[in-house]
Formats: C-alpha cells, structure tokens, sequence
C-alpha cells in the first residue's frame, strides 16, 4: 500500500512533467477537458484497482484511471472511487470474492504493469464478483508513447465482455474550434481522441470552417470551408492532409455525407436555386440531383444500410426531417412532433434517428425511435445542435453553451448520462464521431 | 416588360425618396441597429447632402449603408430598409460596370446548415427587390455565410437582431 501510494505521487509528478513539456513545445495542442454533468442511476459499479508497477520510478500514464474514466463516461459504469477500495490485488489469485460483495463491486478489474526494454507489458484481468469467477484476461505491449491508447483498448475489451456491445473508447472526434471574432477570427479542424485527448489541428484558416464528416474507413475528412469567398466541400487525408477540393458551385456547398461504402457523399447544393440534395459519385464526380422542391433540402445522413438518406427540409413552412430513397423518388415526412426537428443522424442499427429538435426550452438533442415514431428529448441544455453518434450507439456527443463559450457535449443515447469537453480556450463546435478505427 | 418599366419608374421615385430621407430616417435607422456604423451614417449624410443638389447622379456616389436587417425566421424585407435598398439599385444601375456580393447571415439559432440556407434566402429576397427595380442579374452575387461571422458576438435578442442581415460588399 505504502509502495503503491509513493509510486502514485512519483507518477503524479511525472504527468505534471509531460503536461508541461506538451504545453510548451506543442502549442497548437488544445485538449478538451471531460466534466460529467449527470450520471446514470443505472450504471453498474465497478471496482478497478490501480495496476501494479514493477518498473523502477512511476509510468507517464495512469492507465487503470484512464480505464475507469472511459468507463464512467459510457454512463453504464459507477466507478468505485479509489479510497473505497478493499484492497488493491493486482491479480485475480490475490481477489477475495466477498470483500468485494461487501463494497457493492458488480464487477472488479486488476492488473500490473511490467517494463520490458522499451515496451511495457499490460496485464489485466476482469472478473464478475456476483458469479465470483474471472470474465476476461489478456496481456497488452505497449509503448510509453501508446499508454493511452492501449488503456482505451483494454476500457473497449471490459466495455464488450460485460455489456455485449463493442466498446468505442479507441475512437476519435474530429470538431471545429473557433476564437477571435471580426477580422482576427480564426478557425481550426481538430482531431482528438473520443475523450478529448491528444488533440491535432488539422487544418487553420481566416474563414469559416463546419461540418466534419468521417469516411467510413476513417482516414478522410469531408468539410465545408470559406476560404475560397463561398462555401466549398473539401476532402482531407486525416493524416497525410493532403487534402481536394470536391465542389466549389455558386450558391451553398455544404453538408457532406459519406454513403456507407465510402463511394458517395451526398450534399446540399443551391447551384440551381435553393439548396437541394445531391449524391456524388466520388470515383467519377457525376453528381444526382434527388430533391426538387422550393425549399431548404439539407443535412442528408446515410441510413446504415446506404439504402435511404433522412434530411432536413423546410418545405412543410417549418425544417422538419424526411427520408427518401437513396437512389431517388417520394420523400417521406419523418417527424411531426415540435415545429423544428433538423440535422436527423441514424443510429448504427437504423431503428432510431438522433436529431435537434425545438421544444419551449430551446434546443435540444433527441431521439426518435422510426417503428413508433417515439421522441424521447435527450438534453436540457438550451443551444444543443451538431449531434454525432458513436459508432456503438451508445453515445451522441453534440453542440452546446456552457455560459458564452461554445462546447462539447455528450450524451448516453438512453439520455441518463451525460458530460461536457469545454475547451480551455475559444469555442468548440461541429463534433464528428469517427467510425471503429481498429 | 411594361412591368419592368414600371418598376423602373418606381425605381427613380423611390430614389428620390431616398434623397429626401437620406438626412432623416434612412441613416438614424441603421445607426440604431449597428453603433459600429454610426460614423459610416454620418459620413453618408454628408455627401447625400452635398448630392442633393444635382440629382441627375444620384448614382455616382456609392451609398453608404451596406447593411440590412430581418425579422426573426423571415427573408422579408423590411419596409424601413426599401430606401437602402432603392439607393443601392440607383447606384448598380448608374453603375453598369460594378458587382456587388449579397451576404446574406442568420442569426445562431439553429442548425449551421439550415442557417446558411435561411441566409442565402436573405440574400435572394434583396436580389430580387434589386432586380425587379432593373438591376441587372449579373452584377450580382450571393454568398450565404449562415450563422458564420456573427456582425455582434452574444446570445441576447439584441445580438441575435443585428446577425440576421444581408450585407452589401462591392
């Protein structure tokens, strides 16, 4: 215990160390920071002990925290907090089953850390302490660089032997930050880790950036950017940034969509008037005309199957969600609660679709299940706007107001959980969840 | 074609309006929805005052105010902003050689997407009044910018008022 507390504050001291190199050397990092606002009374407890160290001096990174963190953000888990902990086995030999009945632990996870020439060696274990057997076990190599990483997939293994449903924790967002306002605004692309960390801008520009979307594959980032004196659609290697510009027609090019297949992406463009849906085949840039009507047609989102897109469309007299065939023909109308539903995303199963809808309270992001036609408002924050989805469905992180600041919301997809990523600096909006990227 | 002569007779009438509330209403107006363009205001009513005295070039000078203002979910144009308006058709039809780019805004409200929309709508709507007053088409262009560039940082209904606007940029 002694041992473990003086590593703990060494390790303490050796994060503060990092923070402060990154801070300095890397400027242009600008990590969110996660603030949960509700928690689920629903979530399971769960009893993760700090993994044992074997090496000499402390690990750049906490990683039995970063999984207990992962795991209280998902809104399905109620961490024990560390002075509740019985004992602190770093084995499932060294586990007594009834300690932890006693402390309400429904699950309990342990392991140890072992430095092996540059790598370290993760050992961890999960274990059902109701059944009182060992669910999960699995030794993970890691660089200190990768730390972080391996946390998370180690967060996404307990995440799916518990719950059924494959962990999204090793994902990343992609969003837009803003800060200045008139002639010095600026505006950048970010990519971040799922829980705002080792953020990367991508891109920076004088003018208006929006709209993120991922390739299904999640290499590339489909956005709408000013920076020609219109709205144009871009289309970026994530990593490369090489980036093309896609369209660049007079009137509105915007909303990017990738069909599921990552062959298509469909838009809104008012090239002909008002802006209308269209699909472009990306291989051959032939583009399809699918709505013509005198109203705003935008926003399209791919149902999952890539058989039908749902839209925005104020043809009704108020922006109200539709769905129609992706390959054309008669629109259907969607939504009929509220006089302002728009920015409608399918869940990964394509029963429900996530969307802003506007009650007497403002804004807010809800769900709509499509065989019932069952809302459920998910937010009681006023400004919510942007919803994305995990690529599990079990998360949409959205839009939001904290005070004047624009930030970074999400919200457990049952609406009991959920948590803020303010930025330290500047707004944050437009969040896009990347697809499963392993 | 009858219609358009009309609409340019009303045109030079509705000019002459302008002149005349040129010193008055039109440039008060814009001063109280955007104190930035007060000193803008002043200026404008400056010249118009030293133009009113040959009226055969009320276009030559290049109007002063840029900006007008709509009402909440709303592409009408207001009739208080119908002189701004009127004096920004004097001027590109005097003008033949000279574009003009409508911005048109939203105020935060709402989705990004559906905002660029609604300001493209803006923009449109002050197309076609320029037009139907014998503006030609080609000397005019649309970007939509949405809720983007906000003209007054803020989430208040006095902010929200001076953000759902079509701006003239030449």
């Amino acid at each position: 215990m002694k041992r473990w507390l003086s590593q703990g504050r060494k390790t303490l001291a050796t994060i503060c160390w990092v923070a402060l190199m990154c801070a300095a050397t890397t400027a242009q990092a600008q990590n969110l920071t996660i603030e949960i606002n509700r928690s689920s009374d629903q979530a399971t407890p769960i009893a993760i002990v700090p993994f044992e160290f074997s090496g000499q001096g402390g690990l750049p990174q906490d990683v039995a925290q970063i999984v207990s963190d992962d795991l209280e953000h998902s809104g399905q888990f109620a961490p024990l907090s560390r002075s509740a902990l019985i004992s602190l086995p770093s084995s499932s030999q060294d586990v007594y089953y009834d300690d932890w009945r006693k402390v309400d632990a429904r699950y309990l996870v342990v392991g140890k850390i072992q430095p092996q020439g540059n790598q370290y060696q993760i050992q961890y274990e999960l274990m059902d302490v109701l059944g009182g057997k060992r669910m999960l076990g699995e030794t993970v190599t890691s660089s200190a660089n990768n730390l972080r990483a391996s946390a998370h997939y180690i967060s996404d293994q307990i995440f799916e032997a518990i719950t059924g449903i494959r962990g999204a924790f090793s994902t990343r967002i992609a969003y837009i930050s803003a800060s200045g306002s008139g002639d010095n605004a600026r505006y950048a692309l970010y990519v971040a880790d799922a829980d705002g960390h080792n953020s990367q801008q991508i891109l920076s520009s004088d003018d208006p950036l929006l709209s993120p979307a991922w390739s299904p594959d999640g290499n590339k980032l489909a956005y709408v950017s000013f920076e020609s004196g219109n709205s144009a659609i871009y289309v970026q290697n994530a990593s490369t940034g090489e980036r093309v510009r896609l369209t660049s027609f007079r009137g509105i090019n915007g909303a990017p969509a990738w069909s599921p297949d990552g062959r298509k992406l469909a838009m809104s463009l008012s090239k002909d008037g008002q802006p209308e849906i269209y699909v472009m085949d990306l291989a051959s840039r032939q583009l399809t005309r699918l709505t013509n009507n005198r109203a705003i047609e935008t926003e399209p989102d791919w149902s999952p199957d890539g058989q039908s897109l749902v839209f925005t469309s104020d043809r009704s007299g108020a922006p109200q969600l539709y769905r129609m065939p992706a390959g054309g023909g008669n629109a259907e109308r969607l939504t009929f609660t509220n006089n302002y539903n728009s920015d409608g995303r399918f869940s990964p199963d394509g029963k429900s679709i996530f969307m802003v809808t506007r009650d007497d309270t403002g804004y807010h992001i809800a769900k709509q299940d499509l065989d019932t036609g069952r809302v459920t408002v998910l937010t009681d924050t006023r400004w919510d706007e942007s919803p994305s989805v995990a690529p599990n469905g079990t998360m949409v992180i959205f839009a939001t107001q904290q005070g004047s600041q624009g930030v970074l919301g999400a919200v457990s997809s049952d609406g009991r959980a959920s948590f803020r990523l303010p930025s330290a600096q500047g707004d944050v909006r437009e969040p896009a969840w990347s697809p499963f990227l392993n | 074609m009858q219609f358009k002569t009309h609409a340019k007779t009303l045109a030079v009438a509705m000019s002459l309006a302008v002149m005349a509330g040129c010193s008055s209403s039109g440039g008060t107006q814009e001063g109280n929805m955007d104190g930035t363009s007060g000193n803008m205001s002043g200026q404008g009513m400056t010249s118009g005052q030293n133009m009113s005295g040959s009226q055969m070039n009320a276009g030559d000078q290049m109007p002063s105010v840029n900006t007008i203002y709509f009402a909440f979910d709303s592409e009408e144009i207001r009739p208080e902003f119908e002189s701004v308006l009127n004096g920004h058709a004097q001027y590109l039809m005097a003008n033949p050689n000279v574009n003009v780019t409508l911005e048109g805004y939203a105020d935060e409200r709402g989705t990004r997407e559906y905002n660029l929309g609604l300001g493209e709508r803006r923009a449109q709507a002050v197309e076609q009044y320029l037009t139907v007053q014998g503006v030609s088409p080609s000397q005019i262009q649309i970007v939509s910018y949405g809720e983007e560039r906000p003209a007054v940082q803020g989430h208040t209904e006095e902010a929200y008022a001076k953000n759902r606007r079509v701006v003239f940029s030449y």
